[in-house]
């Protein structure tokens, strides 16, 4: 008797003493932690409106076992769902949570679903709205910047130690994702007892444990929302990107990238369908182009080689060249727009006037500087040059997966000729072609060194954060003042200046000028070659267009890229000279919105897109008729006439007025695919 | 009978009253623990009798009421009417056949109204006096086969109407009274058979057949091998190993599948894999789907969920325990069954290692006050009631709180005096207020 007493007791010492696992099992089986989501912080631009903020949705939650009485027909018809599509949701909720725990029926009501069950959420018992806070972005703005938050995937989950959990929202894009540890504030836990059926009954020891949920904090940034709303509006039904840029700090005043989207699509109840849909587009809107769309800066770039070359001392303020239509100093020629003679007669003129053979012959001097001896050397140093106009490599924006363009070095070229090269194996650099590429937010980073004659800042977003400590040190990198080309002379800018300045008074930029305020720019006209069904096609120009001003204290500096659009001075011109006006003068003139209203409704499209996204909605019909052996997808493309891509005619034409075409790349994918199903998420 | 009539308080033996009284009483505050929801008035509901700590209390009292009685009546009652309350019990236990209630899948009770009565459990006090009246009959020689095979009989009838009616947890009990038997003169040679055969029984089970018959065959050998030299002297005692042997193989290779497949149900298979360790795999869909019915009608009794929930509980109390009330195991009733038959969980988790223990040095020193009665004793029919009263409450304690703890098979007997459940409670009162009542007339000889 005592041997067995002493057993059980010696079992008592393994489960109560020894073991230390039944603690935590008890407390696993009983105490539920609560996670108390955080209001994420809100974005404010610089005259503080909010860009972001933050609103309340609802979801419809269900008890399954307190669903009894139910006028069930009622609520299909509230919800415009039919009875068996509630009967399927009701077993997966009970298959999910169990009877007794509440889960989600549908979430984020539109608001009219919403208003319509708030009324009569008393005739369904068992069913409940609950409270869900919300991204929304009020003035429909600035998608590519603010970026929009999903749940956190496995991989996020992994990299961050584990500190999100599944169904937690974190930002994926844009600033939401850039500055997500400001953002997010800090999640509170709230200690829940529940009972053997997984009901919470009532607060563990009432609530000593819990931790309040502190808010995310602000951001206040360098936008000014109508402006970043104006270039939207102008950038709309166009390829390309703009960007504006305070050269005294660096900040950003606007950004878009064609075409753009409406953030909110990202956000409601049909986030999902939004999302496939723009992913889907052959013409990327998901795609920020003003930070990773890479173009040859083309005559953007010729005030760059002027500043080199001057500091170089190849050539001077007074360097002129006699140019009839082109440039022969090499085996091809490299052909410019202007023919009449003394349109090169110096520097300043040559820059108003855009002249290639100029350009080409000042590159080929700095390549083959006398003071070097070989072109490798001048290469070499030209190539450090551009490095200091923060060229061919990442700027460090404070948004993610920034591209960095491409300034090529010797290696480039002795890679690909083998080391025998010269300086007119790479003329057309000199007119800002060949291999060199620059992003929209380069260009007009470039044209804010410019304009400070030698120094910038890092181009940002974010001035400050709200309630910002010592141990935020995501913003000192761009409070550092870069002094990169302060050695330049002043009179070299000056005389670089000036011919920017006589591009909008005389010369091929006049559409640019502002009635009072002293504008400085350049156009550009960059080729622009793509492969379309496996042929390297040369399409229509890409129109360029950098800018700054006022001449006497820069305040604005931007960056205009529309592909596929002709002339620089023909669409990008305008709508640079509309933001500088907006931003300037605060407002435009009233006979200016008549412009905005040309520029705005200019469908400029490329025409290759229609083929493309032909071309890969068979792809993707083919790929789902092999995995199901469904083959509706391919029967409605085959009811599609197929586009054929003709280039259009060498002949640079004026371009016509915009016609009402609503020929924005047609979407048609969500009916070729039929919609995957969307799993919902449930949270408790 | 010329003796004058002694004061009932007389020769009681009141540590034993006094260890009754504290047990039923943390008997009641664990039932409250285990079952008292927030906000109920506390004093009102104790005084309701509608809430199952309150009806304990009710049943507290009349086992006080009933102990009184008995402890009014003569001794020699209960000598005298012994078989009577044998051929009673008996009755009361065909009497289920016809008229019972089907309560959580056992068959052995039967209904007054709101009142249910367990004759199983009542008869425990029966066959305790029947044997004890048997045992010591002047006319019976304990030393023949004869006399052991029907003490054997009276012990295990009600056990074999308990079966029948699907209680095979409250028939184990009458086992137990084989340690009476074995006080009185059985060899002890039954008992260590008997141990083996469970011995053999678990390495069946846990061991392949082929591995465990070649291990029986050389043990055999191996005592053939030792004894070589009697063997060449004894003919027979080589044919005794083989006998041995061949009963030993024959039993884990043929009668141990045959008990398992077609006597015991598949849930109580299960219950005895699940307490050896071993997953057990329903042999075909029928059995599966028979294994889950009756665990639907136990409550949640899929595979060792009330074992793994009540080792949780237990785990969980720690050193010291949550306190009263603080339980979260037994409070939101993770653990099925916690005011019956595992109310050692309420205590475990509530009082941790030292509440339990504390429990277990009580239970300890009234088993042990018990034996020391039942050796004081001069009449042998006190004795072997005092002995009986003993080993049913040892079998009783030792494989519920085993049960909590993850050392025995789930089988559904009550903690005594503990645990919920009025005829627990009053067969337990009665059987210890007779040997108090047989105790308290030592000096007489009773037969």
């Amino acid at each position: 008797m005592a041997g067995i007493f002493l057993v059980i007791i010696a079992q008592l010492i393994n489960l109560q003493l020894v073991s230390g696992k039944y603690k935590e099992l008890a407390m696993n089986n009983a105490v539920y932690p609560k996670v108390k989501y955080p209001d994420r912080g809100i974005i404010y631009d610089r005259k503080g409106k909010a860009i972001l903020n933050n609103t309340i949705m609802y979801d419809l939650e269900v008890t399954p076992n307190q669903i009894k009485g139910v006028d069930t027909a009622y609520l299909c018809q509230l919800l415009e769902i039919d009875t068996t599509e509630f009967k399927k949701r009701i077993v997966t909720s009970i298959l999910k949570n169990g009877r007794y725990r509440p889960s989600i029926f549908e979430d984020l009501l539109p608001p009219l679903v919403h208003a319509r069950l708030e009324e009569n959420i008393y005739k369904f018992p068992g069913f409940s709205l609950v409270e869900r806070p919300v991204r929304t972005y009020p003035f429909q703005a600035a998608a590519h910047i603010m970026g929009y938050i999903g749940e956190a995937d496995s991989n996020i989950i992994k990299r961050s130690n584990n500190f999100y959990r599944l169904g937690d929202f974190v930002g994926r894009s844009g600033l939401e994702q850039n500055y997500e540890r400001i953002l997010m504030g800090k999640r509170g836990v709230e200690y829940m007892i529940k009972d053997n059926k997984n009901r919470l009954v009532g607060k563990y020891e009432n609530g000593i444990y819990d931790t309040a949920a502190i808010a995310g904090r602000n951001l206040r940034t360098y936008i000014d929302v109508e402006v970043q709303q104006l270039a939207e509006k102008l950038m709309s039904n166009k390829v390309g990107a703009v960007v504006a840029i305070e050269p005294k700090t660096g900040g950003i005043i606007a950004m878009t990238s064609g075409p753009h989207f409406d953030p909110n699509l990202l956000t409601g109840p049909d986030k999902q369908k939004n999302f496939n849909k723009l992913f889907l587009d052959v013409s990327s809107p998901l795609l920020n182009r003003a930070i990773k769309g890479q173009y040859p800066p083309g005559s953007t770039y010729k005030p760059l080689g002027a500043l080199v070359a001057l500091d170089e001392g190849v050539i001077t303020s007074a360097s002129g060249i006699g140019c009839n239509g082109a440039y022969y100093g090499c085996r091809r020629p490299v052909k410019c727009t202007e023919h009449w003679s003394g349109h090169a007669a110096n520097l300043r003129l040559a820059i108003a006037w855009s002249c290639n053979s100029f350009f080409s012959n000042a590159f080929r001097l700095t390549i083959d500087n006398n003071k070097y001896g070989n072109a490798r050397e001048g290469l070499t140093r030209w190539h450090d040059y551009l490095s200091r106009f923060d060229l061919g490599h990442r700027t460090g924006i404070d948004l993610p997966s920034e591209d960095g363009g491409n300034v090529p070095d010797t290696a480039a070229y002795d890679k690909e000729y083998r080391g025998s090269w010269n300086s007119c194996t790479m003329v057309t650099i000199g007119i800002g072609q060949d291999k060199l590429l620059a992003t929209p937010l380069q260009m007009a980073n470039a044209v804010c060194i410019v304009a400070n004659k030698g120094y910038f800042y890092t181009p940002h977003f974010v001035e400050k954060i709200d309630g910002e400590t010592g141990k935020d040190t995501l913003l000192n990198k761009y409070r550092r003042k870069n002094e990169v080309l302060t050695h330049i002379s002043d009179a070299d800018y000056e005389t670089v200046i000036s011919g920017m300045q006589d591009v909008v008074d005389v010369g091929t930029a006049r559409v640019a000028r502002i009635p009072g305020i002293n504008v400085c720019a350049k156009t550009g006209t960059a080729e622009n070659y793509r492969m379309i069904d496996g042929r390297r096609t040369k399409l229509k120009d890409n129109s360029m267009f950098v800018c700054f001003a006022p001449r006497e204290n820069p305040k604005i500096a931007i960056a205009v890229v529309v592909e596929n659009a002709g002339f620089g001075a023909t669409w990008a011109g305008p709508i640079a000279a509309l933001l500088m006006e907006k931003y300037l003068n605060d407002t435009l003139r009233t006979e200016r919105l008549k412009e905005v209203e040309r520029v705005s409704g200019a469908n400029l499209m490329p025409g290759w897109l229609v083929r493309e996204q032909y071309k890969a909605d068979s792809i993707r019909a083919w790929n789902w008729f092999k995995s199901t052996n469904d083959s509706s997808a391919i029967k409605k493309l085959m009811e599609r006439p197929v586009p054929r891509y003709v280039p259009e005619p060498e002949k640079k034409a004026k371009p016509k007025p915009a016609k009402p075409v609503p020929a924005v790349v047609k979407l048609n994918t969500d009916a070729i695919i039929p919609e995957r199903p969307t799993i919902k998420n449930s949270r408790t | 009978m010329t003796q004058k009539k002694p004061e009932i308080s007389k020769g009681i033996d009141w540590l034993v009253v006094w260890l009754y009284i504290i047990l039923v009483s943390i008997g009641i505050l664990s039932i409250f623990a285990a079952t008292y929801r927030e906000g109920d008035p506390i004093l009102q509901s104790f005084l309701s009798f509608k809430t199952d700590y309150s009806r304990q209390l009710l049943f507290f009292g009349i086992g006080g009421v009933l102990a009184v009685f008995i402890l009014l009546t003569d001794s020699k009652f209960f000598t005298a009417t012994a078989n009577l309350w044998y051929a009673f019990g008996m009755i009361l236990l065909l009497l289920v056949f016809p008229f019972h209630t089907q309560v959580k899948g056992t068959q052995s009770i039967i209904r007054f109204g709101a009142f249910q009565l367990q004759p199983a459990e009542l008869c425990k006090v029966f066959v305790n006096l029947a044997l004890a009246k048997y045992l010591s009959r002047v006319e019976t020689d304990f030393s023949k086969t004869r006399s052991q095979l029907i003490a054997a009989a009276i012990a295990l009838a009600p056990a074999v109407i308990s079966i029948m009616q699907h209680e095979t947890g409250l028939a184990l009990v009458y086992f137990s009274f084989f340690l009476v038997m074995f006080r009185e003169g059985l060899p002890a040679g039954v008992l260590i058979i008997g141990f083996s055969l469970a011995v053999l029984v678990v390495a069946t089970l846990l061991m392949e057949p082929n591995t465990l018959a070649i291990i029986l065959t050389a043990v055999a050998a191996l005592a053939i091998y030792l004894l070589r030299r009697q063997i060449k002297r004894r003919r027979r005692l080589l044919f005794l190993i083989m006998g041995i042997w061949f009963v030993c193989v024959g039993i884990q290779r043929f009668a141990v599948p045959y008990i398992f497949d077609n006597v015991l149900q598949p849930y109580q298979v299960k219950r005895i894999y699940d307490t050896i360790g071993k997953d057990y795999i329903p042999k075909d869909a029928r059995e599966a789907l028979e294994i889950e019915q009756t665990s639907g009608t136990k409550k949640k009794d899929d595979g060792d969920y009330n074992v793994k929930q009540s080792k949780i509980a237990i785990g969980s109390g720690g050193l010291s325990g949550k306190g009263l009330l603080k339980g979260t195991q037994t409070r939101y009733e993770f653990v099925p069954e916690q005011r019956t038959d595992f109310i050692f969980c309420t205590i475990g988790e509530g009082f941790g290692f030292i509440g339990s223990t504390v429990l277990m040095g009580i239970y300890f020193l009234l088993l042990m006050r018990i034996i020391t009665i039942a050796e004081r004793q001069r009449s042998v029919f006190s004795r072997c009631y005092a002995y009986g009263v003993a080993s049913v409450m040892f079998f009783h304690i030792a494989i519920n709180i085993c049960m909590t703890v993850g050392l025995a098979p789930v089988i559904g007997i009550p903690l005594p005096f503990i645990s919920y459940g009025g005829t627990a409670l009053l067969t337990f009162t009665v059987l210890l207020f007779i040997m108090i009542r047989l105790d308290a007339d030592r000096q007489m000889v009773l037969r």
